[in-house]
């Protein structure tokens, strides 16, 4: 079975945003650069399908200089190699799109992995749209799968609201893991180790040849609005409860 | 010149999501031409009573095989077969789980743009439409333009209020065109979760516990508070990733993002990915015992307090007041 782990890099969760001047962008310094989360579940996901079935895991990312950290910790994880498109330039999201999956064709696979969302732009596109590029079946925010090698079949459980989905499909398929679907492991020392002679193997954007022109406009970045000061309420419980419901029921109108 | 808006959407029995309704509004607010509905699936006519009731202009129902069952190639396929036929200027999804795994596909197929989970939209001088979008789960917003001649956005469920414009719609009889090689991956059962459990992204009220609580069979205690108030239960990450409560519980930018009338934060601190999802929350209520947590920097009210006094308290006075009114 061979794996493809589509990675993105994203700031950490724990990052406070600041807005660039111009808007259109993010002020980048001091931000600390993880695996999007979502991103975990994938490679972990690969990491028991290879286990279980033997093969070998590739794992994909697109993004400057800094993705190298990404992909050394997904290497450290236990993926077996990886592919880094080169780019400085901010790409749209089908232009991304039609890059990894240019490279999936390049390299081969049975499956391609990668997490719901990336936690930056929150877009959820890139697994359905790569899924779209190679016409190959998708399911998205899996959350369990079992794998069929004999038949050659997927049967994945996917989350919907308040309920969950059984889908059955073919592979090669693109499937986006969602949190629930494994317990991501954390790189040992030896594997970090290891992970730093594992072949890495280099293109450039421009060298894939995609002509896809951008779809979206960023026009600009604002922050959210700011919340209202706030009424605390500190005094015996029975007073500040009754307080707080009249404020709820009366100021707020709200319950 | 394409024109209108095209709504595509599932339904379930011949019910559909509220966001649907919300949608079908922004749809007609636009005021870019006709709405044209489409959705699938056995019963898909019922619904036609509910899109009236919303202003939708013309409907297609896909409730014939295979159609009954959901496919994303196989659905995504047929859509971009139809839209030229529909011409829309526009075309709006839901994001629920449903649009945010159809729609990019349906994107990419007839090669527009698409903005996902959009707060708002605004048509600007050029009949063209501007979306305002969150990123980093709501500690930013992008407002982005399309730049295909078809504009594709999905809609964030519990933004935009539904409001009723009865018209009577034309049923279109479009008949679906559906490849061979299609349907590949689909849908063979539905779980559905215990019944009574609200679905946090689209509920008005959430009651959710933090650390704070201490044990996970204190979270009856907000179960209780729930019941009275009508509210889901979520949590944040810390109690989810310790087990005390499913993951379908956590709220937080790797969790749900929500947005109900009013947030209920009992024992949870504040942390910033956790502030991030519940950011576009209309009211916020924070009940810690730390006067300090950085909750009560973003809440509208709260309560300095030991929580295992004050939910009890709550839930009386609160049912209370439901009693009296």
């Amino acid at each position: 079975m061979k794996v493809l782990v589509m990675v993105k890099q994203v700031p950490d969760t724990a990052t406070n945003i600041q807005i660039r001047s111009d808007g259109q962008g993010i002020i980048e310094d001091g931000i600390k650069w993880v695996i999007n989360p979502y991103d975990e579940f994938a490679i972990e996901e690969a990491l028991r399908i290879r286990e279980k079935l033997g093969g070998e895991i590739v794992v994909i990312a697109l993004g400057p200089k800094r993705v190298d950290e990404a992909i050394r910790q997904a290497l450290a994880m236990g993926a077996d190699r990886a592919v880094v498109v080169e780019s400085s330039e901010t790409l749209d999201l089908a232009q991304v799109a039609h890059a990894l999956a240019r490279v999936a064709q390049n390299e081969g696979f049975d499956l391609i992995l990668t997490g719901k969302q990336a936690v930056d732009d929150d877009s959820a596109q890139i697994g359905p749209m790569v899924a779209a590029r190679l016409s190959l079946p998708q399911v998205s925010i899996v959350i369990h799968l079992d794998i069929d090698v004999e038949h050659k079949r997927l049967r994945a459980e996917r989350e919907l609201e308040g309920a969950t989905e059984i889908v059955e499909l073919p592979y090669p398929a693109v499937l986006t893991a969602q949190r629930g679907l494994n317990e991501p492991r954390y790189p040992t020392l030896p594997n970090i180790m290891k992970a730093k002679k594992k072949e890495v193997k280099r293109v450039s954007f421009e060298s894939l040849g995609i002509d896809t022109l951008p779809r979206i406009r960023l026009i600009q970045l604002t922050p959210p609005s700011e919340r209202p000061e706030p009424t605390i309420l500190t005094a015996d419980p029975v007073e500040t409860v009754k307080t707080l419901v009249e404020l709820l029921h009366e100021q707020a109108k709200v319950i | 010149m394409s024109q209108g808006v095209f709504v595509i959407f599932d339904q379930n029995q011949g019910q559909v999501r509220h966001v649907v309704l919300e949608v079908l509004t922004m749809a007609r607010q636009l005021e870019l031409g006709s709405v044209t509905t489409l959705t699938f699936g056995a019963n898909a006519s019922q619904t036609l009573k509910v899109l009236g009731e919303y202003g939708a202009d013309q409907a297609i129902f896909w409730d014939q095989e295979p159609f009954t069952r959901y496919s994303s190639d196989g659905f995504a396929d047929a859509i971009a077969h139809v839209v030229p036929h529909v011409n829309p200027a526009v075309i709006l999804f839901p994001a629920s789980a449903w649009g945010k795994d159809l729609s990019p596909r349906v994107a990419d197929l007839i090669g527009a743009g698409l903005a996902t989970d959009c707060l708002s939209l605004r048509v600007s001088t050029d009949n063209r439409v501007t979306a305002v979008r969150p990123i980093y789960a709501g500690k930013a917003l992008a407002e982005v333009a399309i730049e295909t001649p078809v504009q594709m956005f999905s809609i964030r469920p519990n933004i935009h209020k539904a409001i009723p414009d009865p018209k009577t719609p034309t049923v279109l009889d479009l008949a679906p065109v559906v490849s061979p090689d299609s349907f590949q991956s689909v849908v063979t059962e539905r779980k559905e979760a215990q019944t009574g459990v609200q679905e946090l992204t689209e509920a008005d009220i959430i009651v959710s516990g933090g650390r704070g609580m201490k044990a996970p069979e204190n979270f009856k205690l907000l179960d209780e508070l729930a019941t009275v108030l009508g509210a889901a239960v979520g949590s944040s990450r810390p109690v989810a990733d310790e087990g005390w409560v499913p993951h379908s519980y956590h709220i937080g930018q790797t969790g749900k993002v929500v947005s109900p009338t009013v947030y209920f934060a009992v024992g949870i601190s504040g942390a910033i990915q956790h502030l991030a999802g519940i950011s576009g929350s209309k009211y916020i209520v924070a009940i810690n015992n730390d006067a300090e947590a950085p909750i009560f920097k973003v809440a509208n009210y709260g309560i300095v307090g030991d929580l295992f006094q004050v939910l009890p308290l709550l839930t009386e006075e609160i049912r209370a007041l439901k009693a009296n009114n």
